[in-house]
């Protein structure tokens, strides 16, 4: 029998060409007569454009050409709402979206107001200070309370206020379970911003060929087939004349999800315009401006509970920073919403959302996409309950989790994939029995801390439990090939930016037609080779573009056996396929390559039956009905020193339930990287803006990512509770480590502080925000 | 993030270099390992006409013993320093520091006299200098002349050398018998600017009274910020933690006067200070009286 390799640990196939730096990445891309482009972004966050004095600009020797948003005519528009506003029942919604370039007013930092083209990048950035805008500054909106005050500044003059969308879910009556309460908590959270730093920045190059009347383009996007549907159609073109690729990309992440970038949509035009190819690469310093970034919100929380620490309801009133556009919909604050229930039971439940505009840049999904704020929420008011109650932080999760004949569990609102919120499978307490295990939680509490704690030291354990939906629709679309070689390839929509898909997907096709994973090769982002599909977002790539690669090769399975069949004179179920063969089971001899069928079935002469398809072949689609809810446990201990206030994870613990595991290599990359974001976003990162708006730590220097010495070894396990959902039992994976990183570092702190009462309600966190808190507490207690 | 154009020159003496420096005046920056030049010029908050290479003046790398003390080239590589064992013998305290500088890669570019010239608050070696006496042989096409480090660092960014001048050299000397020494800072990040440090130079008389104390911070003022009250405390007294305790609290409260910025605010700072201050000066008093470790 030949090994299974669906669930094995195989090191992935792009690994070799990642390492030797033979993998084409945008900037890679180059092309006779490319031109080079710079924009011209603004200072300020928030001011009316009086004037743009291009000065000496389009006479510089090497300069090809300086537009502005006057020069755009009717090309220019505000870029599409991508997700329309779900059906959920009480809504208010003023959508807004982003313009190519700013024209009478910019409204956040960075914003771009005009575009240069010239022979070098120096030379499109020397240009730029040739160019003059008189602007008005006007006071900016940065505070999402001081957004909503009357007679705030407005981000949008024609709306009236800065509310981009109020949006309100229940389920069951609130109201009763503050009646029925026990105790009742009511807290205020602040959740900040980051952003994602993906190693590397956007880019596009941009080329259009007049005799073959042909537009393609190289873009770190994580959707190449929307961009190519929606640049064709802003352009006038055929979807056949419009070729997008997404090559190898460094990190996604979300942010290279949005739709339109200014960039793709000036330089898919200006190419046009110059007939010459077009090169813009994002540098570090325009990414903390032009990219989209992620995670305002505050949340004002109250918790209705039993003595006994049984939860009744939950209510959260919450401000949702929106930035300065909204081209993303509700996903985010729905997301919040929906994920903050977690893994318990929560009969009443009301939220109540408010999305605010701002002068700040725009806000899309980032790894995690507005989870990381719901758990924080619920797992700081299980923290801060079980301390009034007197019980131990772990009891109040294990009696308040959703049990596993409970599945599947309604939680009755709509998720951001426009369907009731239910969760498919789980089982949510081996898991948390298995992290208090492999952190040594009794040992710690009993032994380790007091005998520390003895001595000055300051240590605190943390356990946190979490949910993920994941894998959500529309649908992704595969085919499955066999070519003459006895190679298989694989072609889909979806778009990888080091998810390790060249890998994980040749294991599901592997497995089918009887070859090795590395003997199959896969193919995506490139939209002449796969037409159709959404994008790679929400954790879905393994649920639904694997499904559908499971499903194409399963068929082209069955093409192979009933070919093989016939040859070899012998029943399709006495036949096996092994090692690039098919043979009758245990007589080797008689067996016959698949590279051998695929040339057959690809008569060159002849005649064949009618209805007779070529080549061994399949293209399949798989959209799931709803998401997949994947689940887990992370645990740490933290070692503060008390007098500069740096932490020491001493011992980082994940558990995690995503389903049936494709190739757990991968999936321990995917939740150590996501733990490390998790980290940053936890003490490291957060994007200070100033009281006008503007960003006081735009360089990596200042803006700080965790490194290699700030993040532990992780200790991880895997449960598989498979997702009845599809046929291969996967549940997504991509944002499970970063998501439920904040409230763990919350719970850590106050633990190692508990003797002064510590109880924090913020992320991101830093030294000298701790030192605050630390000081600000023990007054309180000496008071 | 590309550079405004600029002329570039690549002289390969120190006289040709100081002559580049009398004819552009002003309008020239020497370039010396580039790891604070660059990235500014990328960000075009330094736009520099005339950029003058002295990456290729072979007689600005040394490292030697001289007169009992140390003499480094201005090009020395911070590496070179952290790694010469004569730097490790004649100025342990020098030797001690280094490793907190930056990260290695910055370390194998970045000089000795690129960083004592520049004058970044944040930065260690300019605090090393005035803790240790340092001083800087600065020289022009018409002028050589010796400035202490005390009187060399004018504020932010700013020293006592003309346009038309350019560090070669800097000597440190050998400190006397019975002195300790110490350097420590807090950063976010290994690597990352700190956001306190303090050397600590202490010398004790025969009767293992301080004689000599000298405390001097980073990142809490517009240059290196010597803790004269502190240091003045500590004087005449027995090294004893309490005392020491007191000198650090006067530190932290009295010599310094820090500004916030995004990753540490005033409160935050003096309260590293004093955490430092206690650290260096604990540390060195042992090291004075041949009780480290004990």
């Amino acid at each position: 029998m030949s090994t299974r390799q669906f669930g094995q640990p195989i090191k992935r196939n792009e690994d070799p060409r990642l390492l030797a730096g033979r993998a084409l990445f945008t900037d890679d891309v180059q092309l006779a007569g490319m031109l080079h482009v710079a924009f011209l972004r603004s200072d300020l966050a928030h001011a009316r454009i009086r004037s743009i004095d291009l000065g000496g600009a389009k006479e510089r020797p090497g300069v090809a050409a300086v537009y502005t948003a006057d020069d755009l005519g009717e090309y220019w528009q505000p870029g599409p709402l991508l997700v329309p506003p779900p059906p959920v029942g009480q809504l208010e919604f003023h959508p807004r979206t982003q313009v190519p370039l700013a024209k009478d007013k910019v409204r956040h930092a960075g914003e771009a107001v005009a575009v240069v083209v010239a022979e070098s990048r120096y030379l499109a950035e020397d240009e730029l200070d040739d160019i003059f805008v008189d602007y008005e500054p006007l006071d900016a909106v940065v505070d999402l309370e001081d957004a909503l005050e009357s007679g705030t500044p407005l981000v949008h003059d024609d709306l009236g206020h800065n509310i981009n969308a109020r949006g309100t879910q229940t389920k069951g009556d609130w109201a009763q379970a503050e009646d029925a309460a026990d105790l009742v908590i009511r807290r205020r959270f602040h959740y900040d911003r980051g952003t994602a730093a993906a190693i590397e920045n956007r880019g596009i190059v941009a080329s259009w060929d007049d005799k073959s009347q042909q537009l393609t383009i190289w873009d770190t996007t994580q959707a190449p087939i929307a961009i190519r549907n929606g640049l064709a159609g802003m352009l006038g073109l055929s979807e056949h004349q419009v070729r997008v690729i997404a090559p190898f990309i460094g990190g996604g992440f979300g942010p290279k999800i949005m739709m339109f970038y200014p960039e793709e949509v000036l330089l898919a035009w200006a190419t046009l315009q110059l007939g010459r190819p077009l090169k813009w690469i994002e540098d570090r310093e325009e990414n903390f401006y032009a990219t989209t970034q992620e995670r305002g919100q505050v949340h004002d929380a109250t918790m209705a509970l039993k003595n006994d620490g049984t939860v009744l309801g939950i209510k959260d009133v919450f401000l949702h920073d929106a930035g300065a556009y909204a081209p993303y919909g509700l996903t985010l604050p729905i997301s919040s919403q929906c994920t903050l229930l977690g893994p318990y039971v929560v009969p009443e439940y009301h939220s109540e959302f408010t999305s605010v505009f701002t002068n700040k840049p725009i806000v899309t999904p980032y790894r995690g996409a507005g989870r990381q704020h719901g758990v924080f929420v619920m797992e700081r008011l299980l923290d801060i309950a079980a301390k009034e109650l007197g019980i131990d932080p772990i009891s109040i999760r294990r009696k308040n989790y959703i049990q596993p004949d409970q599945f599947p569990y309604s939680n009755e609102i709509i998720f951001q994939d426009f369907t009731q919120l239910t969760y498919d499978s789980g089982n949510y307490e081996p898991a948390l029995d298995r992290a208090l295990e492999l952190i040594g939680y009794q040992d710690f509490i009993r032994e380790n801390q007091p005998r520390r704690e003895a001595v000055g030291e300051r240590v605190g354990i943390s356990v946190v439990s979490y949910i993920e939906g994941t894998g959500i629709g529309p649908y992704e679309g595969a085919r499955v090939t066999v070519e003459a070689s006895g190679k298989v390839s694989v072609a889909t929509g979806v778009g990888t930016q080091g998810q390790g898909h060249y890998t994980s997907f040749a294991q599901v096709v592997a497995d089918q037609i009887g070859v090795a994973a590395s003997d199959v090769h896969v193919v995506t982002g490139d939209t002449d080779l796969f037409y159709w599909g959404a994008g790679t977002f929400a954790s879905r790539g393994a649920v639904v573009a694997g499904n559908a690669m499971h499903a194409a090769a399963t068929k082209v399975r069955d093409k192979i056996l009933k070919m093989a069949g016939e040859k070899l004179e012998a029943a399709e179920e006495d036949l096996e396929l092994i090692e690039g063969r098919v043979q009758v089971k245990g007589v080797p001899q008689t067996s016959i390559s698949i590279g051998e069928l695929a040339v057959e079935a690809n008569p060159m002469r002849g005649a064949v039956r009618p209805g007779t398809e070529p080549g061994l072949e399949a293209t399949e689609y798989y959209g799931p009905e709803r998401g997949a809810t994947a689940s887990g446990v992370h645990a740490m201990i933290l070692r503060v020193d008390p007098e500069t206030f740096l932490l020491e994870i001493e011992k980082y613990v994940v558990v995690h339930d995503c389903g049936t595991v494709i190739n757990p290599l991968i999936l321990e990359g995917q939740i150590q990287g996501g733990v490390a974001q998790g980290i940053g976003n936890a003490f490291y990162e957060q994007l200070h803006f100033d009281e006008n708006g503007a960003l006081r730590n735009a360089s990596l220097m200042d803006y700080l990512l965790p490194t290699a010495a700030d993040v532990p070894n992780i200790v991880s396990d895997h449960m598989e509770t498979p997702s009845p959902l599809n046929p291969l039992g996967v549940k997504g994976a991509g944002e499970a480590g970063a998501i439920p990183v904040g409230a763990l570092f919350a719970q850590a702190l106050d633990n190692a502080f508990r003797d002064i009462g510590l109880e924090v309600r913020e992320i991101p966190l830093s030294p000298n925000r701790l030192f605050e808190l630390v000081t600000e507490a023990s007054a309180r207690g000496n008071a | 993030m590309k550079p405004a154009a600029f002329d570039y020159f690549a002289p390969g003496t120190v006289d040709e270099a100081l002559g580049l420096l009398a004819d552009y005046g002003g309008d020239a920056k020497p370039l010396a390992g580039g790891q604070s030049l660059v990235p500014t010029m990328n960000f075009r908050l330094a736009q520099p006409a005339v950029l003058v290479d002295l990456n290729g003046i072979e007689e600005l790398f040394f490292i030697r013993e001289e007169e009992g003390g140390l003499r480094c080239g201005a090009m020395t590589r911070q590496r070179s320093v952290e790694r010469s064992a004569l730097v490790q013998r004649i100025s342990p305290l020098l030797h001690e520091a280094m490793p907190h500088i930056a990260h290695s890669q910055i370390r194998n570019r970045g000089t000795i006299g690129g960083s004592l010239a520049h004058a970044d608050p944040a930065a260690e070696l300019p605090v090393l200098a005035v803790a240790l006496d340092a001083r800087m042989y600065v020289r022009s096409v018409t002028d050589a002349r010796w400035v202490s480090a005390r009187d060399f660092y004018m504020g932010l960014f700013a020293t006592a050398m003309l346009p038309e001048e350019m560090l070669v050299e800097v000597a440190f000397p050998t400190l006397p018998s019975g002195s300790g020494w110490a350097f420590d800072e807090v950063a976010r990040q290994h690597g990352n600017y700190a956001m306190c440090g303090a050397a600590a130079v202490v010398g004790l008389d025969g009767r293992r009274v301080v004689e000599r104390a000298r405390l001097v911070f980073l990142s809490v003022g517009e240059g290196p910020v010597e803790a004269e009250q502190a240091a003045a405390l500590l004087v005449g007294e027995q090294p004893n933690a309490e005392a020491i305790r007191a000198a650090a609290e006067t530190a932290a409260t009295q010599d310094i006067d820090p500004v916030g910025d995004i990753h540490a605010g005033p409160a935050f700072r003096r309260h590293l200070a004093r955490v430092i201050a206690e650290r260096v000066l604990t540390r060195a008093c042992e090291r004075a009286a041949g009780t480290e470790g004990q």
